[in-house]
């Protein structure tokens, strides 16, 4: 296509030109953040940029999903990534892609005379760089969602801690909604924390929840079975009338299990369990 | 011919699975177990299972007939070691594994047979540990 | 429909077999990152169904497959024997482990193990069990 070779051409001869007014563009604009970034790290990556859109564009691909314009992406998401830890806000990295355009239609206008060809070029630069900042934009959301995702692995771990309450008993106070996902990873912990204490007795707390569903009685269920299978036993404290009758509405059996309203109850029948007992001395005056 | 060693602890056995079983040699260390605790007049068998990462209906069954014939051979078996992720496997899987008993680790699982004996001795029957 | 990134067939003869079955999903299972409890799930099922090929079918062949599905990956095998089939298929999925046959515990369990369960059997030709388990449910 001649068109392409002309956009290409025209590129790739005044590429440096391009590139001091995108810079300079950069430097100037409102979105500028010279408290974040410096004016050589800036060249820098607006010439790398530069350098492989030219590239991508000569091999004539029109579709920025073609593996024509990973070079390019690859040099935005580096881009996008180092300014978001930056502090850039996404908007001001689109902003990156985006200031690209003035210097370029500039040098179309002047190097295309025929004003077809020239609203055609201008038009497929447009399309390219359009898609390649909102690319910038999805990376930062990418990388976003992944803070997200390990924030909430390490508030799962924050929120079910296993304490050991004496020799051979450990319990669990479990606090917040349970949902599924959770308190399967709330359980798998309690049965390793149950090898790492050696305990004989798990006391799971369930105070602080506030609904129990089925899936959350059943899992509950099944890792008192599991816990026995490896040796030790379970109680669970913290059942309120409430709960009580969601599980026997549900038809849950939880008669195998000893259950205790408080977590005093449940330490004392655990005690008791492990050949442990409590006695009073008189108190010191 | 493979063979999984049969340790002698004082008046119990101690079995220590590491490998991957197959048909033969569960049959094989059956028969072994059977012969020692009648040769040592075992009063207890400990099957240590802590080196398993899979533990399947096959192994479930092998370890409840050992139990099974340990018993009428007056010796109560205790099963120890199981890892965290099979035993809630085997809970999906639906083995309970009825008629053993279960320990965290060999020494736990041999104060639960001292513990039993010591019931036995004074009463002559069986006491929950 | 799932894209199959990997495809092996290994046969189920002998009880080794079984083992090098199990070895097998353990890695492709490691490789998916699927998470220990999952892996563990995954390896108990495919031999409780070996085992069934291998007791029940005379002896057959497991297919396994990597899958990619959209966004995730996944791991299926298939189990096939051409024993004697099953003849109440019901039945066999409802058992539990009290019966000394032990088949119907392979399948009810294997079903519960896995993320998806299929079965197809004809008596006098043979049975086919896949079971499929995603990354990360």
């Amino acid at each position: 296509m001649i068109q392409a070779t002309a956009l290409a051409q025209v590129i790739s001869k005044n590429e440096q030109q391009i590139l001091e007014q995108w810079v300079a563009l950069q430097q100037s604009a409102t979105t500028a953040r010279a408290d974040l970034i410096r004016e050589h790290e800036l060249r820098e990556q607006s010439r790398e940029f530069l350098q492989q859109f030219s590239a991508a564009i000569s091999t004539d691909s029109e579709n920025t999903e073609a593996a024509a314009w990973n070079p390019v992406k690859e040099i935005l998401a580096g881009v996008s990534r180092s300014r978001a830890i930056q502090g850039f806000t996404p908007s001001e990295t689109a902003m990156f892609v985006f200031s690209l355009k003035q210097p370029i239609f500039e040098l179309l206008r002047k190097e295309i005379q025929d004003p077809a060809k020239f609203a055609g070029e201008s038009w497929r630069v447009t399309v390219l760089l359009d898609n390649l900042g909102l690319y910038t934009i999805e990376v930062y959301q990418k990388g976003r969602e992944a803070v997200i995702a390990r924030q909430q692995e390490e508030m799962m771990e924050l929120s079910t801690p296993v304490v050991e309450l004496w020799n051979n008993i450990v319990a669990l106070p479990l606090i917040g909604t349970l949902d599924s996902a959770r308190t399967q990873v709330v359980m798998e912990s309690l049965l390793e924390k149950i090898v790492e204490n050696e305990a004989m007795i798990a006391i799971i707390d369930i105070t602080g929840v506030p609904t129990v569903d089925t899936l959350v009685a059943q899992h509950l269920l099944k890792t008192v079975a599991a816990a026995r299978l490896m040796g030790a036993d379970c109680i669970i404290s913290g059942m309120r009338p409430q709960i009580a009758q969601t599980i026997v509405h549900l038809g849950v059996n939880l008669s195998d299990v000893v259950t205790k309203a408080t977590l005093a109850d449940a330490f004392a029948v655990a005690l008791q369990r492990t050949g442990a007992s409590v006695t009073r001395n008189s108190v010191k005056a | 011919m493979e063979r999984i060693p049969i340790l002698k602890m004082g008046e119990f056995l101690l079995v220590t699975i590491q490998v991957d079983m197959h048909d033969q040699l569960a049959i094989t260390l059956q028969d072994d177990l059977t012969q020692q605790i009648v040769k040592h007049r075992a009063h207890g068998v400990l099957i240590d299972i802590s080196s398993l990462e899979i533990v399947d209906s096959f192994i479930g069954r092998m370890i409840g007939n050992i139990a099974g014939m340990a018993r009428m051979l007056d010796a109560e078996t205790v099963l120890v070691g199981m890892k965290p992720a099979v035993a809630i496997t085997l809970v999906e899987l639906g083995m309970s594994l009825p008629g053993v008993r279960t320990a965290l680790n060999v020494e736990k699982g041999m104060a639960m047979l001292h513990g039993s004996l010591k019931g036995k001795e004074f009463f002559g029957r069986d006491i929950e540990g | 429909m799932a894209a199959i990134l990997k495809d092996e067939t290994a046969p189920i003869t002998t009880s080794g077999d079984i083992v090098k079955v199990r070895q097998l999903v353990r890695e492709l299972t490691i490789s998916l990152g699927f998470g220990l409890v999952e892996q563990t799930k995954m390896v108990t099922a495919a031999s409780e169904l070996a085992r069934n090929a291998l007791d029940h079918g005379g002896g057959g062949k497991v297919q396994l497959q990597v899958l990619n599905n959209e966004m995730r990956r996944g791991l299926k095998l298939t189990f096939i024997d051409e024993g004697p089939g099953i003849q109440d298929l019901e039945q066999a999925l409802r058992d539990g482990f009290s019966t000394g046959s032990g088949m119907g515990l392979g399948l009810s369990g294997a079903k519960r193990l896995a993320n998806e369960f299929e079965i197809e059997s004809v008596p006098g030709k043979g049975t086919k069990v896949m079971i499929t388990r995603w990354r990360n449910t």
